[in-house]
């Protein structure tokens, strides 16, 4: 099954996005498709570093010793993501930063992912949330990107697509066993849901740069694939005896750099040994 | 597989001592379901625990480092040792239950204190850096502890270890790797490597080889007793092939051209080549020295278990929510998305 | 299951086909609430390198076995039985064992 690397940019039904607002997203002027794409990549790399960091924070604290390998090994191929697409996006935006430049000398403001794969931690539930939420998305937009015309994008797209179907895998099993274990677990996991699910929307937003790739047929937007992401998550979500929520707001600003106050920390962790050491080799 | 059903074979008990001992001496492997002596089961559950406590307690002063790691490449490798290192503790548990012990037990007795990790990472990862010396230090002394367990006497160990084994070697080389970055770094990044190996020798010499057991290794005749004795049983079961001064020293003489090549120094001024015996000389680990390293009793230590039981007891309900959905949609599979 | 203690999840034991043309082999056990979850943990404990074409994880008390009291009615018959090996018989070249076969 998959989707529409060919699809027309349908237009956002929803509230547009607050991007363009503030922060490093605007495409330079007159930058060109490559500006453009620069954009774009660095925010599906930023989306994958900050997840990847996210899921590091869980590990020697999962519920089990299996736990602990299955959650570094998807935060190990979201950290090897993140790498390819900051990479080409340092070089496609003509400044030359290197993957670690990007990942370790940007302010906070200058991050641009979406801001689910920022959230804390919380318990077992909202990780498994979010990782359902984002593996399902991640999936397809992978999977749109592998039929893109840049060879190296779509090389990129079709393994993330392989990885990440096995993250989904992770996640679907874990809302199944969490949604139809306990009491308990079925409560949280509830509570879980209704904590991500305002954050979702903002994965797939589109802005002037994600409308000008698509339209260029140099990279997908994520919008069209919504509603096959609906459908699926909606799928497992009942397949574990839960509804999948229905939140009356979306919360955005993470594309435009404006971010959670908890995230802060978060890259201040990230960069912490990076910055304490100028001009230092690693 | 019940694992633990020794046979109660028609043979008396000192007809299969005889034939287990005949087994051992001539280096077969002793395999599950054969009768085996209680003391050679009692060792080898009490050594393969203790060996699975500590990978998954030396998750910890790395795993630590996991979220500040200085470039994305570093922070892949650690990601990648410290899912080794959980690996390693689930072949060793798996091994342990071969003997009719039940993991959750292991895991018990260490989170009451019944049952140690090794005293090696009751010491704290304080910079980036002790991550590089961890890995180069202690996993090199596992390495070197570890390579002849890959032909210990009980088969499941052995196994086990031989897969340990193949992927110890990338965690050494990463480890050395790491601290060769620093060491050609800023002089900032240098004294970060040099303080961490000051940290990390004493524990990586004195404690992953276990206390002196032998006159040659620095103990006293008295001293060197009661080590002596463990060691050699464990070596009549083929459960360990060398004494832990034998493997002390050839850590040390593997350390240290390594160390020079690195422009580091090792924490101890007795180290020297001795002509004559073809080794490097040390400061002997006598059971001072060896108690001054153990470490035990301290923050850390305590926080070490601390840790992993607040892990174990937040998760729970996790556990048993899968343990419910197990009992109720019993082996149906359900489809693989 | 003899491990029905709260939250103690079954052991299975895994069998691994590492490359192609080999059988699937015996590499350990996981510990697992269910065959999913096996499956799972199964490829994230023992597929970390190499390239494997597939796994198999079993219930581990669902491999029968011959007991240990019983290894002699099972087995013992296979020692004393030479005419089943080829060495037991002349080699078919004139040159005798040491050319039979050989490059």
């Amino acid at each position: 099954m998959t989707t529409t690397s060919d699809a027309p940019a349908e237009p956002a039904t929803r509230r547009p996005a607050a991007a363009a607002a503030a922060g490093g997203t605007a495409p330079a002027p007159g930058g060109g498709t490559d500006a453009d794409l620069a954009v774009h990549l660095v925010r599906l790399g930023d989306d994958a570093l900050v997840l990847g960091q996210r899921l590091c924070q869980w590990i020697t604290r999962a519920p089990t010793v299996e736990e602990d390998l299955a959650l570094s090994n998807i935060a190990l191929d979201l950290i090897g993501h993140a790498r390819t697409l900051l990479t080409r996006g340092g070089r496609l935006d003509g400044s030359g930063r290197t993957e670690d430049d990007l990942a370790f000398t940007r302010s906070e403001r200058e991050f641009t992912n979406a801001l689910l794969t920022e959230l804390p931690g919380g318990d077992f539930a909202v990780t498994v949330a979010r990782q359902l939420a984002y593996t399902h998305y991640a999936v397809l937009y992978y999977e749109a990107l592998a039929g893109c015309a840049d060879a190296e994008l779509a090389a990129f797209g079709a393994r993330a697509a392989k990885e990440v179907a096995f993250h989904r895998l992770h996640a679907d099993r874990w809302t199944l066993r969490l949604g139809r274990g306990t009491p308990e677990s079925a409560r949280r996991m509830r509570r879980g849901l209704e904590r991500v699910w305002p954050y979702t929307g903002e994965l797939f937003d589109e802005d002037d740069v994600v409308r000008r790739l698509a339209a260029s047929g140099t990279a997908p937007s994520p919008a069209p694939l919504r509603p096959v992401w609906e459908r699926r998550v909606a799928e497992v979500v009942a397949r574990a005896g839960l509804a999948v929520p229905a939140p009356s707001w979306q919360a955005r600003g993470g594309r435009a750099g404006l971010h959670t106050e908890e995230f802060g920390p978060l890259i201040a962790e990230l960069q912490s040994v990076h910055r304490q050491f100028p001009g230092g080799t690693w | 597989m019940s694992a633990g059903d020794a046979a109660v074979a028609p043979a008396g008990q000192e007809e299969l001592l005889a034939r287990f001992d005949a087994l051992v001496a001539g280096g077969g492997t002793v395999e599950p379901r054969d009768w085996m002596p209680d003391g050679y089961r009692r060792m080898l559950i009490r050594q393969i625990a203790q060996h699975a406590h500590s990978e998954i307690i030396g998750m910890q002063p790395e795993g630590a480092w996991l979220t500040r790691a200085p470039s994305l490449h570093r922070k892949s490798v650690l990601i990648a040792k410290v899912q080794d290192e959980a690996g390693h503790g689930l072949y060793l548990y798996s091994a342990a239950e071969t003997l009719g012990v039940d993991r959750a037990d292991l895991l018990d007795a260490l989170h009451r204190g019944q049952q140690r990790a090794s005293a090696t990472f009751n010491h704290p990862a304080l910079t980036w850096a002790d991550t590089g010396a961890v890995a180069w230090l202690t996993d090199g002394a596992a390495v070197i502890n570890q390579a002849p367990l890959c032909r210990t006497s009980y088969g499941p160990y052995a196994r086990a270890m031989r897969r340990v084994c193949q992927e110890e070697a990338f965690h050494v080389r990463q480890g050395y790797d790491l601290m060769r970055a620093l060491c050609e770094g800023t002089p900032e990044q240098r004294a970060m490597a040099q303080d961490a190996v000051d940290r990390w020798w004493l524990p990586a010499v004195a404690l992953m080889f276990g206390p002196p057991d032998t006159e040659a290794g620095g103990a006293g005749a008295r001293t060197a007793a009661p080590g002596a004795a463990v060691s050699r049983r464990a070596r009549a079961w083929g459960i360990k092939r060398h004494t832990n001064d034998e493997l002390r020293q050839r850590f040390v003489d593997q350390c240290v051209p390594q160390a020079e090549r690195l422009g580091l120094t090792l924490p101890d001024p007795a180290i020297r080549w001795n002509e004559e015996r073809g080794h490097y000389d040390f400061t002997p680990v006598d059971w001072d020295v060896y108690r001054k390293a153990l470490g035990d009793d301290t923050h850390w230590a305590r926080q070490r278990i601390a840790h992993r039981r607040a892990a174990h007891e937040d998760g729970a309900w996790v556990r048993e929510a899968a343990a419910a959905y197990a009992a109720r949609e019993d082996t149906v599979p359900e489809e693989a998305a | 299951m003899n491990r029905t203690r709260e939250g103690a999840p079954a052991s299975w034991e895994v069998f691994l086909r590492a490359r192609r043309g080999l059988a699937h082999q015996h590499v350990g056990s996981v510990r697992a609430a269910d065959p999913d979850a096996a499956l799972a943990l199964a490829r994230d404990l023992y597929t970390r390198r190499g390239d494997p074409l597939s796994l198999w994880v079993v219930r581990s008390d669902a491999v029968h076995a011959a007991s240990p009291d019983e290894h002699d009615p099972y087995f013992a018959g296979a020692r004393h039985k030479p005419y089943r090996y080829p060495e037991h018989f002349p080699p078919l070249t004139e040159k005798g064992p040491e050319g039979d076969d050989h490059e």
